[in-house]
């Protein structure tokens, strides 16, 4: 397929009609409103279902009762609203229903501001709801992987029936790239029959589904939780995915970034290179699971003085790249949150200020 | 002589966990009598509340959901949108519906989502132990009105029935009770047609059934029954609120 050129938001929504999923819950909030109103024209158009939820809060559950019938089910949201889903998506986790969520974050805390940001990587990556549970959590740097991402996290979230985050910054979603939706990242649903509640006659059985999060009985809710510990001990096994540049050269330096930042720290490392300094990066693009080994063996080249995470947000992944590098080398942070990204220029100051 | 009365098929052969004198499981039976007379099990999501009904999902023997606490219509809403031939029905009490999940329902019943809700009112918080709820009358004692309901503070109860009834969009709404043999047989035909009404496509319907709670209004299940007809009949007067042919 040829390449168009699309803004993020909206590639985001034709990228999950592209992996097969025609179903859309969803409450405005800049800055990714474009999503809902490219999909308000486009899912009728492809027999799906479009529908405006009167709040966050009610989106989250029609999207737990969508999936709950093994239905492919997706919103978009801004850092706000993704508090507001928060209730739902750990009730989704609780009772293993799979969806895909896409948070296009914006500043906070509170209302915040509406230009991009990185400060929801805590709650997506730690807590983003009350109770023992993780996600799985891309976290695309430009609109081609946003697609790509959106397209494998369908089946993913299938794969181990758990709430599957896309985790952007306002610039993924605002800006416009050229981007192809891949054919062979389309996929079906994934056998439903077992849990979803499908309805009996329709899967031919007269043995009821149940989709429930509760569990009174200690010894079985500690056993559920067990049996969920070991899913996102898989994940981590299974689903790191990191982006390795110019780890090959002499680095002084180890930047750890990701999303738009990491973008800009590309910029700032190839114009170091050519004033002689070498500089090195992991950049994360699962955030959940964390590449910390891929973060812990870059920091073993001899020459490499110090690590820094730049991000924006006040130093939240500096918590897990701190914890990755295990005390090996210093670890520093930089970054902005208050909408502006920082420049080529600035990430270089501050680089070369921890290369001497 | 052929059998005349039997379990029905959409209700579990189980012991239920209700207080003596509590009409949830009258109710529950009716909704089973429905799905088995309408021969719509094997088709049939219910949606499982929070409160006193939580464990509903074990006293049917059919497909169930389980809510949060006030959010069963947006799981409803999103059952039904993606699987308009299943048919859905949500069973909440009144802390549920006309508190905490207030929107929801009356945003599910504005869109005129197609599934049915059964809206159970006994006037207190159940399953957290007797608190005052949306419903709760003038003066009522609860745990969390314990002089009884000030409505100069907390305001007079809601009238869920005719809030929802003054909505366009909706198709069927209706108020029964169960509190004495003689207004069962109402109740039940309220609830098939709003069953029914779901299976032809109409738009929301919803069945508020005035219920006791004997364990919380600390009274016997006889006095129970006399307070309802005294104190919440005249309040919550019974009858069709809304049917698809204009004002019931």
């Amino acid at each position: 397929m040829a390449k168009v050129l699309m803004k993020g938001n909206e590639a985001i929504g034709e990228a999950a009609i592209k992996a097969g999923c025609l179903n859309y819950f969803a409450y405005p909030i800049t800055p990714q409103s474009e999503v809902a109103e490219y999909l308000a024209k486009r899912l009728p158009e492809v027999g799906g279902v479009f529908l405006q939820g009167e709040s966050e809060v009610a989106v989250s559950y029609m999207l737990y009762g969508a999936a709950g019938c093994g239905e492919r089910v997706f919103t978009t949201s801004s850092s706000p609203g993704v508090s507001l889903m928060s209730e739902g998506i750990s009730y989704m986790a609780g009772a293993q229903c799979p969806v895909v969520l896409v948070n296009i974050m914006r500043g906070g805390p509170g209302l915040g501001g509406i230009l991009p940001s990185q400060a929801d990587y805590l709650q997506a990556t730690k807590s983003i709801g009350h109770g023992d549970f993780r996600m799985l959590v891309f976290a695309p740097a430009s609109v081609q992987e946003a697609v790509e991402m959106t397209m494998v996290a369908f089946p993913l979230a299938e794969k181990y029936r758990n709430p599957v985050m896309i985790l952007g910054d306002g610039l993924i979603g605002q800006m416009m790239e050229p981007v192809e939706f891949p054919d062979d990242l389309r996929s079906e649903p994934t056998n439903k029959n077992d849990w979803a509640t499908t309805g009996m006659d329709k899967r031919g059985s007269d043995r009821p589904n149940l989709v429930k999060s509760l569990f009174l009985d200690p010894e079985k809710l500690n056993e559920h939780n067990l049996m969920l510990k070991a899913k996102y001990e898989r994940m981590q096994q299974d689903e790191v995915r990191f982006e390795p540049y110019n780890l090959d050269s002499e680095y002084k330096v180890l930047i750890v970034s990701y999303g738009t930042m990491s973008r800009v720290c590309r910029t700032a490392i190839d114009n170091l290179k050519a004033d002689g300094l070498e500089v090195g990066m992991v950049r994360p693009q699962t955030v959940f699971p964390f590449p910390e080994n891929a973060v812990y063996e870059a920091t073993a080249k001899s020459g490499c003085n110090a690590v820094i995470s730049i991000e924006m947000s006040m130093g939240q992944m500096l918590e897990d790249v701190q914890r990755s590098v295990k005390g090996r080398k210093e670890v520093h942070w930089y970054g902005k949150c208050g909408g502006e990204v920082p420049t080529p220029e600035e990430v270089m100051d501050v680089v070369r200020s921890l290369a001497d | 002589m052929g059998k005349i009365f039997q379990k029905p098929e959409a209700l579990a052969d189980v012991d239920t966990h209700y207080c003596p004198g509590c009409t949830h499981g009258i109710i529950h039976r009716l909704v089973a009598e429905v799905i088995d007379e309408l021969d719509v099990r094997g088709r049939t999501v219910g949606i499982a509340p929070v409160g006193c009904a939580v464990l509903a999902y074990n006293y049917f023997t059919f497909d169930f959901q389980e809510a949060a606490h006030g959010r069963a219509p947006a799981m409803a809403t999103g059952i039904k949108r993606v699987r308009p031939d299943l048919m859905v029905f949500t069973y909440q009490g009144d802390g549920d519906l006309a508190s905490i999940g207030m929107s929801e329902i009356v945003h599910a019943a504005n869109r005129g989502e197609k599934f049915t809700t059964i809206f159970v009112n006994n006037a207190v918080y159940g399953m957290t132990g007797g608190q005052m709820a949306p419903t709760t009358m003038p003066d009522q004692i609860t745990t969390t009105s314990p002089a009884g309901r000030d409505t100069d503070e907390v305001g007079m109860p809601i009238k869920v029935s005719e809030l929802l009834a003054a909505l366009q969009t909706p198709a069927y709404i209706a108020r029964q009770t169960v509190i004495r043999a003689k207004y069962i047989r109402k109740a039940k035909q309220a609830i098939k047609k709003a069953f029914t009404y779901q299976l032809e496509g109409k738009c929301f319907s919803l069945v508020e059934i005035v219920s006791t709670c004997p364990t919380n209004w600390g009274m016997t299940p006889i006095d129970s029954i006399k307070w309802a007809e005294d104190t919440l009949l005249p309040y919550y007067q019974l009858g069709e609120y809304k049917t698809p042919n204009g004002a019931g």
